[in-house]
């Protein structure tokens, strides 16, 4: 009797320790919510209700110097699109010759992937703004394409493209994962009856690898979507044509004065409405991604 | 590759070109893998390799927004230690090193591995779901955009009677005056605003090793009538080492160069370099004029000391978590 008592009383300290420790996170969302539709707050409490905070999705809330929400929503969207395929292709591509190729190199090449994968990229920010530069000058690559704008310095690609080489490393290594992980014989049957390593590759074992595909498209997906160094230093004009969300909040959260909070926190929340998406439909995922190793950040 | 060759040999022979075997198509399959790795290659040396050659010798060079244009960087006549001179001998830099130091250890120690080790312990010996219902809300922090991550933080912190702590923890206990808690305690925010994303990564990992921990371990000590602390202290953490090591090493690396959030929180303030670390140092140098000047050169010398220990440190990776055993042979060659 006493014995199970204490259990008890065990788990529920377990319980309160977990409890207090994770109070932060309660708090922070729940300011969150309760300011977007409030139109004062005073620390969680609302001083009345309104819904004039999210009045941003139809009129440029900030002034006429910046655009509309939805321009700034559509760019972070076709970065968040473009770097999402640029990475599934490339390393898809990259990861089914490692995995079934012997080639002159290929031990070289997976303990440069790796290294690379440890390494922290974000140091080399100088030198790569010198790089985009560069490409710039480069006729119509540089800042010529409709939509994306190139893929040079102060354009959408050029960020997407950025973003493409920090994530390549891991998208090649988990990607290399899931090619291993299918028996061969498929393919070798499909080898035999003529069919080149190229159509192999693309046919036979791309759809056999769907949830590996869609892990690493959750992943880079919710990066870019989030991504602000990157966006911020590679692109000028803090409200020009190249915006994505993240510049934009910040770029009112430094200048708006205090009666603007809870507008800020209502184009916050809508920034955060895609990645809940993902979160409440693909946690099992989630939880398997970053434990195979999330790059960057603390 | 001699056995590819026999393959397609063999594949030709089932159709009509029996004796096409030439030197192209021997060529042919012996470039197919590098046309498979080209995209990888290309991205790779654009904005791994070059840039990485270029930091370097931007670091011996005075290159700023004055000059650019005019300095011919790459020309050896023009490379000098001065940078590294300037960086040794600045005034502050006992004050960033020393602010490095306590960033790094006080967020490895407290939430990387400290708060992640005690989540994980406690989500994986209580109800299943709860538990990773609880290890999901944690992933949350790291999945929220940054901005409004910092945001969020921000308003946390605030002056009463806006923010939360003011209003509802500090008010209530009559402590402080109510000001803007980041100009009073900003170590501790930010501490806390670098664990909170940080103490997710360690937990997955801990998580699973503690999970795949066999069952019977556990059984015996407590049949021999071990309390929790001591099946913790000499069966739990003994059997996930190994995972301990390597968060430690690669959550030291991350936090060593990562700046977003104090870069968002506090920009290196309130005070005169209160808050700066390395890492943010070489990104003001470079980006942010604080003189309507941005010294490419002087902040790359901050980036390379940097680029060095990560170097070094992928290397040490490499070698003591053996990932080279992890590089198997390609089965489809083996026909």
């Amino acid at each position: 009797m006493l014995k199970k008592f204490r259990l008890k009383l065990k788990s529920i300290f377990a319980y309160l320790v977990l409890i207090l420790f994770s109070l932060p996170i309660f708090l922070t969302f729940s300011w969150l919510i309760i300011t977007t539709f409030s139109t004062r707050t005073e620390g969680l409490k609302s001083l009345g209700w309104t819904l004039n905070n999210w009045s941003f999705l139809w009129k440029s809330p900030f002034g006429p110097n910046f655009p509309s929400i939805w321009l700034v929503t559509l760019n972070t969207f076709l970065l968040a699109a473009i770097m999402t395929v640029i990475v599934v292709f490339v390393s898809s591509m990259s990861a089914y010759a490692l995995s079934r190729m012997k080639f002159a190199g290929r031990r070289g090449f997976l303990s440069l992937t790796l290294i690379l994968h440890a390494f922290p990229s974000v140091t080399l920010l100088i030198p790569i703004y010198f790089i985009l530069r560069w490409i710039t000058k480069i006729p119509i690559i540089g800042h010529g394409i409709p939509f994306i704008g190139g893929f040079g310095f102060n354009t959408i690609g050029g960020v997407a493209l950025v973003m493409v080489a920090f994530q390549l490393p891991f998208g090649v290594w988990i990607m290399k994962g899931f090619f291993d992980n299918i028996s061969w014989d498929m393919e070798r049957s499909a080898l035999i009856d003529g069919a080149s390593r190229f159509q192999v590759w693309w046919k036979i074992l791309m759809p056999n690898i769907k949830p590996g595909i869609a892990a690493l498209s959750i992943f880079a997906f919710i990066s870019a979507w989030n991504a602000y160094i990157i966006p911020f230093t590679f692109t000028v004009g803090r409200a020009g044509k190249t915006t994505v969300l993240s510049v934009y909040i910040q770029n009112f959260m430094s200048e708006s004065v205090m009666t603007e909070w809870n507008m800020v926190a209502a184009v916050g929340l809508f920034q955060l409405i895609p990645v809940l998406i993902f979160f409440f439909f693909t946690q099992e995922a989630l939880l398997n991604i970053y434990g195979g190793g999330a790059k960057g950040g603390a | 590759m001699r056995n590819n060759f026999q393959l397609e040999r063999e594949t030709n022979s089932l159709s009509s070109f029996s004796n096409t075997k030439s030197f192209f198509s021997k060529l042919k399959s012996w470039l197919l893998p590098y046309a498979f790795l080209s995209p990888t290659l290309i991205v790779v040396t654009l904005f791994f390799f070059i840039p990485l050659v270029i930091v370097f010798i931007l670091s011996f060079t005075n290159l700023d927004m004055t000059n650019f244009g005019i300095l011919k960087w790459w020309q050896p006549a023009n490379w000098t230690l001065d940078n590294y001179i300037k960086i040794f001998t600045n005034r502050f830099f006992p004050k960033i090193l020393n602010n490095t130091l306590m960033y790094v250890s006080a967020t490895l120690i407290l939430f990387n591995v400290g708060m992640a080790l005690v989540i994980a312990l406690i989500t994986t010996n209580i109800n299943r779901r709860i538990g990773f219902a609880s290890r999901l809300i944690w992933l949350a922090c790291r999945l929220t955009p940054v901005v409004v991550y910092i945001m969020m933080w921000k308003a946390l912190a605030g002056p009463s009677p806006m923010g939360v702590i003011n209003k509802h923890i500090l008010g209530p206990l009559g402590i402080g005056e109510g000001e803007y808690l980041l100009h009073i305690c900003p170590w501790i925010f930010i501490v806390l605003v670098n664990g909170f994303i940080g103490a997710s990564f360690g937990m997955i990992i801990f998580s699973s090793a503690i999970e795949a921990i066999p069952k019977d371990y556990m059984i015996a000590s407590k049949v021999d009538g071990a309390s929790t602390w001591q099946t913790i202290r000499y069966i739990t953490i003994p059997m996930i080492r190994w995972p301990l090591l390597f968060v430690t090493t690669y959550q030291t690396l991350s936090l060593l160069t990562s700046f977003e959030q104090i870069l968002l929180l506090t920009n290196g303030g309130p005070g005169l370099y209160e808050t700066e670390v390395w890492s943010l140092t070489a990104y003001h140098r470079a980006f942010s004029s604080y003189f309507g000047n941005t010294q490419w050169g002087y902040g790359s010398a901050w980036a390379v000391i940097l680029v060095i220990i990560g170097i070094i440190m992928a290397i040490v990776y490499l070698r003591v978590f053996r990932f080279n055993e992890l590089i198997q042979e390609p089965k489809i060659e083996q026909l």
